[in-house]
């Protein structure tokens, strides 16, 4: 049942980036708003998903990596669905769509993944908080990553005078840059929270290397952000740094999935 | 029924020609129902722009109804008749029905226009019915045509690139500095040097509601007389470095022989700006600006030759979209042919429609 909720949210998002590829490349992209209630209802599917495997589990679903990117792709929806039609960045979620879908496909194609850990202590509160507040705060961190590619595509358009169909679809860098900066702000602030939660559940040595490595993407994320806050980093710079740091996050959250420990991520 | 159309255009006539038949926005409604009341004439709609002036009536026979046309425009200026000089006889189009369907079909989406694509014909088309349509001069036929024009231009600019992109250097300009700004309210703007593409560009900035406008020219009583027009500030030339900090968009357009702004001036400016861009227009020939700038992070220079590839470009692919246009053009013409010509739709018009030019044929 709920792997069923997950195949049409994956295909929502399958559909809404289809749709968006075919309009550009056909030429006759809108603001579309098919893409966006595509995407809504993905968002819903991917809800009921999250409810109903927490249901079963009594507990926040991130107990494997397949629960994790569930719910990091979520996340990254929340967030698109959240500031996406503020800024006006509709593109925003063409963009978002296929790594979402990649995401999802990538957890329902590897079974392995959705190994169902039996958990003998009873679920600690500073600790759910600490796993759910983390991964929504990398949904955040990979939004500011998908922007982050946006902004670099319209900045080398402009840069180099190569002015292609999808120039005129993209946002400004300008609102490209304050997403940007904002996301960052919102994924640090979250990711903040989250290890406060961490230090708050007690027994730290038992999480050593997750808190350790949480504790690692929050000095990278505050590095960055005091530059911002300064002004230290051109626009460009942030946005290389969102794609960057993201795929940084990404690829050591999977390895860290290999570290055994008796509780959930 | 028949719809026939007869008008003159930016294509037939020059503009002395058509200054003497145009109408007034607050004369449309009357002159409309002056010609649908006519002998022969059921219903009427006058358009008239600055590029063309064009009478669209319902009648039920084709010979009496360009007479009636004839005499309404003869009572109108007294000089049009068929004795009238061969040049203003031939400036004028007389297009029979399927001819007239397509006619304004194209007119309402931008096919017709000087520049192709544009989109503000729509809108004096809509005004010139709306007059028409208060002043009792349409009825059931011309109604259901131009309300089908109007859809006709909403499915070709929705599902073509007809309108995409700018085609002049001030729009273009406009764009990207829309494309990096976003809304222009909070953008300072300074000219160096006050040309006559400089100004227009300025103009085409300042439409679009910039902030401010700082003018600097060698000759102070020009750059005066240039801010005093665009509601700007004019600066001494020797003192434009002391407002350039807060500038955002720099407009290029002096006469000097050499660089007036380098990478090695601005760099350390750009330093304070923080992480607010710069956008750079260099009109100017021999230029203003070094290119090196635009290696800088944050500056975005595009000299004129830029500029003029992107308006040329978009002109290409809007080009490239009249077969796609006037293929779904054709499709209404033929579905409204055979609806004006009752249900059967076996009309002599489906063939007329498929076989007929797109030109008109001109008296």
């Amino acid at each position: 049942m709920d792997r069923l909720l997950l195949v049409i949210s994956t295909f929502c998002f399958l559909f809404g980036f289809a749709y968006t590829m075919h309009a550009l490349g056909a030429r006759v992209y809108r603001h579309a708003s098919l893409n966006f209630y595509a995407i809504l209802t993905g968002f819903c599917f991917q809800t009921a998903f999250l409810y109903v495997r927490g249901s079963q589990l009594g507990r926040c679903p991130l107990t494997n990596l397949f629960e994790v990117l569930i719910f990091l792709s979520w996340s990254m929806v929340l967030f698109y669905l959240l500031i996406g039609p503020a800024y006006r960045l509709s593109l925003l979620g063409a963009f978002t769509s296929p790594l979402v879908f990649l995401f999802q496909i990538g957890a329902l194609l590897s079974p392995g993944l959705d190994v169902v850990t039996k958990l003998k202590s009873a679920p600690n509160p500073w600790l759910e908080l600490h796993a759910a507040v983390s991964v929504v705060a990398y949904g955040a961190f990979a939004l500011a990553c998908v922007a982050g590619v946006m902004y670099l595509a319209q900045e080398r358009q402009l840069k180099t005078h190569h002015i292609h169909s999808i120039f005129y679809h993209l946002p400004p860098i300008h609102d490209l840059g304050i997403a940007n900066r904002r996301l960052v702000l919102t994924g640090f602030s979250l990711l903040s929270l989250g290890l406060f939660a961490g230090f708050a559940m007690g027994n730290v040595q038992a999480h050593l290397v997750k808190i350790a490595w949480s504790t690692g993407v929050w000095l990278l994320y505050a590095f960055v952000l005091l530059a911002i806050l300064r002004h230290r980093l051109s626009g460009r710079n942030v946005a290389w740094f969102s794609v960057v740091a993201f795929t940084v996050v990404l690829c050591t959250l999977w390895g860290l999935t290999f570290i055994p420990e008796s509780t959930p991520l | 029924m028949q719809i026939l159309c007869l008008g003159l255009s930016h294509h037939t006539a020059p503009i002395e020609l058509r200054e003497k038949f145009a109408f007034t926005e607050g004369e449309l409604g009357a002159a409309a129902l002056q010609l649908a009341k006519a002998p022969g004439v059921g219903e009427a709609v006058i358009v008239s722009t600055c590029n063309r002036v064009e009478l669209y009536v319902a009648v039920e026979e084709s010979t009496r109804g360009f007479a009636a046309i004839d005499d309404f425009i003869a009572s109108r200026v007294g000089s049009f008749t068929s004795s009238a000089p061969v040049a203003l006889a031939s400036a004028f189009t007389r297009l029979p029905t399927s001819q007239s369907l397509r006619h304004l079909f194209r007119v309402v989406s931008g096919l017709e226009s000087m520049v192709l694509g544009e989109t503000e014909i729509l809108g004096q088309v809509k005004k010139a019915y709306q007059a028409a349509q208060l002043g009792g001069a349409t009825g059931r036929h011309l109604n259901k045509f131009f309300q089908r024009a109007f859809n006709v231009a909403k499915e070709v600019r929705t599902n073509t690139n007809i309108t995409r992109g700018s085609v002049s250097v001030g729009s273009v300009a406009v764009d990207l500095a829309e494309k990096l700004f976003g809304k222009l309210a909070e953008c300072h703007v300074m000219i160096l040097g006050a040309g006559e593409m400089s100004e227009l560009t300025a103009g085409a900035l300042r439409a679009r509601g910039v902030k401010s406008i700082f003018v600097a020219n060698r000759s102070f009583d020009r750059a005066a007389a240039l801010a005093l027009s665009m509601g700007g500030k004019a600066v001494h030339f020797d003192q434009w470095q002391n407002e350039f900090h807060d500038v955002d968009i720099l407009i290029g357009s002096t006469a000097a022989p050499h660089h007036v702004l380098t990478a090695e001036k601005l760099a350390p400016i750009m330093r304070t700006r923080r992480d607010r861009p710069l956008f750079c227009i260099d009109l100017a020939v021999p230029r203003d600006i070094e290119p090196a700038v635009n290696d800088i992070d944050g500056v975005y220079l595009y000299d004129i030759d830029r500029l003029q590839e992107i308006a040329s470009h978009s002109m290409n692919i809007r080009r490239q979209e009249l077969t796609i246009c006037e293929e779904m053009i054709e499709r209404h013409v033929v579905e409204f042919g055979d609806w004006l010509n009752g249900p059967s739709g076996e009309s002599a018009l489906r063939y007329q429609a498929a076989v007929s030019a797109p030109q008109g044929v001109k008296s």
